[in-house]
């Protein structure tokens, strides 16, 4: 009987060997056939072949990929790294990765280790694999026109100091990451001197540190991702030219967790995105000429904090529905614009019937200065009390500023 | 125990048979329907009604609580002149008085959230807490509108005491936690400041949906004892179980009484 | 056997029943009277329970009912003032009074009968006149055939004609053997109706006997004129 099966095995072996041979530049690795590991089957290869991994634990430490190949894994085999190594590093361009599965990876104090490293690479797909305990999971440095697509990336980050993030790119351009599935790490996308980029349609949840961090990445464009429970949400730094559309940014909770962090960002455009429930939804520090309109910020601890540093922001049309405060800010100074947006502690009317409230709205209360210099007076927030004392602010300012003020309030929610 | 039900079955009667009681009913209902009409959006609606809650539940139980109570104590006579314990006509007269309006407040919110459903999916445990916190305001202040009319010979001074009762709980009891909280600054504060807020039960009521509202915000603050207290289900528990203490407390007070005083 | 011994009771600084003791016999008429605020009602509420004296006992046939409740189901009550939760109709109002003593027929028929209320049936307590609650709490008092009937002010804004029917009624039912507590401004009604009379003066018994023994006493033509004489014997 054992005789038989071996007989089989080395029969569908043959088969393969024969099939590769056939359809030219094909190559199969499995576990009991002839070419029994990836590092074979990449010695075998010439540029432009393929290579089909079968189910099977892999463990070969680090592979090296020099060849301009295609590795497709059926079903998914597993590459194991057995805590020490890097598992695939990839030095040539015009490499695809598909199908498999990547795990342990093992934490390094010393070397960025990944679970897929490309240095160098260009025009590279990397799409639809599984990465588990990766440390780094996908990592690209001075890379270009390669694309991050469809991968599934769980860590089980526990100190920041001790995890990598999920997709790391430092100096790269035109890279497309997109509906990528991220969890676990220490930031789940972060970008680095990237440009022309595009994120797109990515669940990034669960990170330890940011959900989205990235710094000194110009003209990139992020839409449609999902970044949730984030230990301090998405941070964006020292970059111009930044689109961020149809965003969701929720459940970012923490003393700094932030929906979004705009920190020295310039010329940029933040539309159509949704804060929902972060400790604060936006948070703005340095940064000028941003216009954020109609995006949503509701049961947010303070939907906007934005610092007198930043100027010329244009709030335009935006919802403001149910949030602990509404703006806050650091100077009875502002120089950024609100206008037509609409707040749900709006209290004043519409006589004119322009769809517009006839009496300002300040949305920056009393309250929030006294919590500000008294942190325990929080536990007043939403008492009659204190409602009173904003109703008198309002109407006779002296702590909030004069000037951060919406003169055209909407009184129907922006659709 | 029999006894006590058939007198909340006739206070209930004669409760919910009394003009003021629909009106009540009412003022949710149409609060609720108009805040949705206008803003549309639930979580606005839930917001606008916690304030409400907080505000008129225990001034209209106070305050109704306290005329009822003195207007029927030619009923309360009647009944003691006929063989009843004390004991079980002050229960059933407790139970017939906060359960209309408890539901008349539990029916006028819940029907539009119904109609229109809750919005987002993590409301519903902020519209249960919503209405928990409204029964239990209810329970806590018909006990306490019970207790002015039992001390308080003289209709129109239980009705001062009332309205000054509502007033200090509403509003002044959280000026003095804030004037202490800015008085003692240099100090620790956090549990001061939640020890004080037990001895209020608007204020607990307020903390208990805030932990719905306003979690976002509770977690940007950085302190041991709130963190704790904010950050689990501490506060939850805190809040809602001193809630139960404050039922029975001016309860079992005005029960004492009760059961001392000449008719 | 109904005994009052040495009730004591104070109202704050008022001390409005200063060691009050009599007794009161099975199947007897026992009319307590005196002026305003001397103590009368006070002294009919203590015996129901509706206030807790001080110190003193009120027993039942030797039975001591302090603080005790089931007693109650042998007494009939009718309070000076007639007043009843204001939303239910006198039916219902019957009804639930059936209903707390768990009794299905307390020949409240026969009563309501007698005091011509069955046109007034179906109608709130709030909407009836003086005269006619007055009959409604009579009805409630008398229903339930209790042994012992304790009466404040029965006659009081009662029309000539509805009075005398409870006059009536009230002797009848000393006839049926009940022990019959009542006080009464009116002292030729108190002279008609009772087999002894008690005075009560600022809170103390003046006199406990026979009517006819203190006229006797006193030698004045008439109650009124006898406990007058008393009165002022007494400083008033």
């Amino acid at each position: 009987m054992n005789a038989l099966r071996r007989l089989s095995c080395f029969a569908l072996g043959a088969v393969a060997v024969v099939t590769a041979t056939v359809s030219a530049g094909e190559i199969v690795v499995h576990p009991d056939g002839p070419v029994r590991t990836l590092s074979a089957a990449l010695r075998l290869a010439r540029d432009g072949d393929r290579i089909v991994v079968h189910p099977g634990v892999y463990r070969e430490g680090s592979i090296v990929v020099d060849k301009s190949v295609e590795i497709v894994g059926r079903d998914f085999p597993v590459f194991d790294g057995e805590d020490r190594h890097t598992v695939l590093s990839v030095r040539a361009s015009n490499v695809t990765i598909k199908g498999l599965q990547i795990a342990n990876v093992g934490v390094s104090y010393v070397e960025d280790r990944a679970g897929i490293k490309l240095e160098d690479a260009h025009g590279c797909v990397i799409e639809g694999n599984r990465l588990r305990r990766t440390f780094f999971g996908i990592y690209l440095a001075k890379s270009s026109n390669t694309r991050i697509i469809g991968n599934d990336i769980q860590g089980e980050a526990v100190r920041e100091a001790s995890s990598g993030n999920a997709i790391h790119l430092w100096y790269c351009r035109d890279v497309t990451i997109e509906g990528n599935h991220i969890r676990g790490h220490r930031d789940g996308i972060y970008l680095e001197w990237v440009i022309d980029s595009i994120i797109e349609g990515n669940v990034s949840e669960d990170n330890l540190r940011y959900g989205l961090h990235f710094m000194f990445s110009n003209g990139s464009i992020y839409r449609r991702n999902v970044f949730q429970r984030n230990g301090a949400g998405v941070a964006v730094m020292y970059t111009k030219n930044v689109q961020m559309i149809d965003n969701l940014m929720e459940h970012n909770w923490g003393p700094v967790a932030y929906g979004l962090l705009l920190k020295d960002i310039t010329d940029s455009y933040v539309a159509r995105n949704r804060f929902f429930r972060n400790t604060v939804g936006l948070y703005s520090e340095g940064s000028s000429r941003i216009t954020i309109e109609r995006n949503e910020f509701t049961q947010n601890g303070w939907a906007v904090r934005i610092m007198a540093n930043s100027v010329e922001n244009h709030f335009t049309e935006n919802n403001f529905i149910a949030n602990s405060f509404d703006v806050a800010t650091n100077s009875r100074q502002t120089f950024s614009r609100f206008e037509g947006n609409y707040w749900s502690g709006y209290r004043g009317y519409d006589m004119t019937g322009d769809g517009y409230g006839d009496v300002p709205y300040r949305p920056v209360r009393l309250f929030s200065y006294v919590v500000e210099r008294h942190p325990p007076t929080l536990i007043l927030l939403r008492s009659v009390f204190i409602d009173l004392l904003d109703l008198a602010e309002r109407v006779l300012p002296t702590l909030t500023p004069e000037s951060l003020v919406d003169r055209k309030p909407a009184m129907q929610r922006i659709r | 125990m029999k006894t006590t039900l058939k007198i909340l079955k006739y206070e209930f009667h004669n409760v919910i048979r009394n003009r003021w009681m629909l009106a009540y009913a009412l003022f949710f209902l149409v609060i609720s329907e108009a805040l949705f009409q206008f803003g549309g959006d639930a979580s606005k609606v839930m917001l606008s009604l916690m304030n409400v809650t907080l505000l008129i539940i225990p001034l209209v139980s106070l305050v109704f609580g306290t005329m009822y109570a003195y207007n029927s104590r030619e009923f309360i006579e009647l009944l003691l002149s006929q063989p009843v314990d004390r004991k079980w006509l002050f229960v059933g007269m407790h139970a017939g008085l906060a359960l209309p309006l408890a539901l008349a407040f539990v029916i006028g919110v819940t029907m539009p959230f119904v109609i229109h459903g809750v919005g987002e999916a993590g409301n519903t445990p902020t519209v249960v807490a919503l209405i928990g916190a409204g029964i239990f305001l209810t329970l806590i202040f018909v006990a306490l509108a019970l207790l002015i009319a039992v001390v308080n010979e003289d209709k129109g001074r239980g009705f001062g005491v009332s309205i000054l009762l509502w007033l200090f709980f509403a509003v002044i009891y959280d000026g003095l936690i804030l004037l202490a909280t800015l008085t003692f600054r240099e100090y620790p504060m956090e549990q001061p400041v939640i020890v004080m807020t037990l001895f209020n039960p608007i204020d607990l009521a307020r903390i208990a949906l805030m932990l719905q509202f306003d979690i976002s915000a509770l977690m940007g603050y950085t302190g041991a004892v709130f963190e704790e207290f904010f950050g689990s289900v501490t506060g939850m528990v805190v809040s809602f179980g001193s809630l139960v203490v404050w039922t029975a407390f001016p309860f079992l007070l005005a029960l004492r009484r009760f059961i001392q005083k000449d008719f | 056997m109904i005994e009052i011994r040495n009730i004591d009771k104070r109202f704050g600084s008022l001390h409005v029943l200063k060691g009050v003791g009599f007794a009161i016999e099975r199947g007897s008429i026992t009319a307590v009277v005196g002026p305003n605020s001397s103590g009368k009602t006070t002294l009919i509420k203590c015996v129901l329970g509706l206030v807790r004296h001080d110190s003193g006992a009120v027993s039942i046939d030797g039975v001591c009912m302090n603080g005790t409740w089931q007693y109650r189901n042998d007494i009939g009550y009718m309070p000076q003032i007639a007043r009843f939760p204001e939303n239910l109709t006198v039916d219902e109002l019957i009804e639930m009074v059936k209903d707390l003593r768990n009794v299905k027929n307390a020949g409240e028929e026969e009563l309501i009968e007698l005091f011509r209320l069955g046109s007034e049936r179906k109608r709130p307590v709030r909407t009836l006149s003086g005269g006619t609650r007055q009959k409604v709490s009579a009805v409630l008092a008398l229903m339930f055939n209790p042994a012992i009937l304790i009466l404040d002010e029965p006659t009081a804004g009662l029309d000539p004609l509805a009075s005398s029917l409870m006059k009536d009624r009230i002797l009848n039912e000393r006839q049926k053997g009940k022990t019959i507590v009542l006080t009464s401004h009116n002292m030729h009604e108190v002279e008609e109706l009772s087999d002894k009379v008690v005075f009560l003066l600022d809170g103390k018994v003046l006199y406990d006997g026979k009517p006819h023994d203190l006229i006797s006493t006193t030698g004045e033509p008439t109650l009124e004129r006898g406990i007058a004489r008393l009165m002022e014997n007494n400083g008033k």
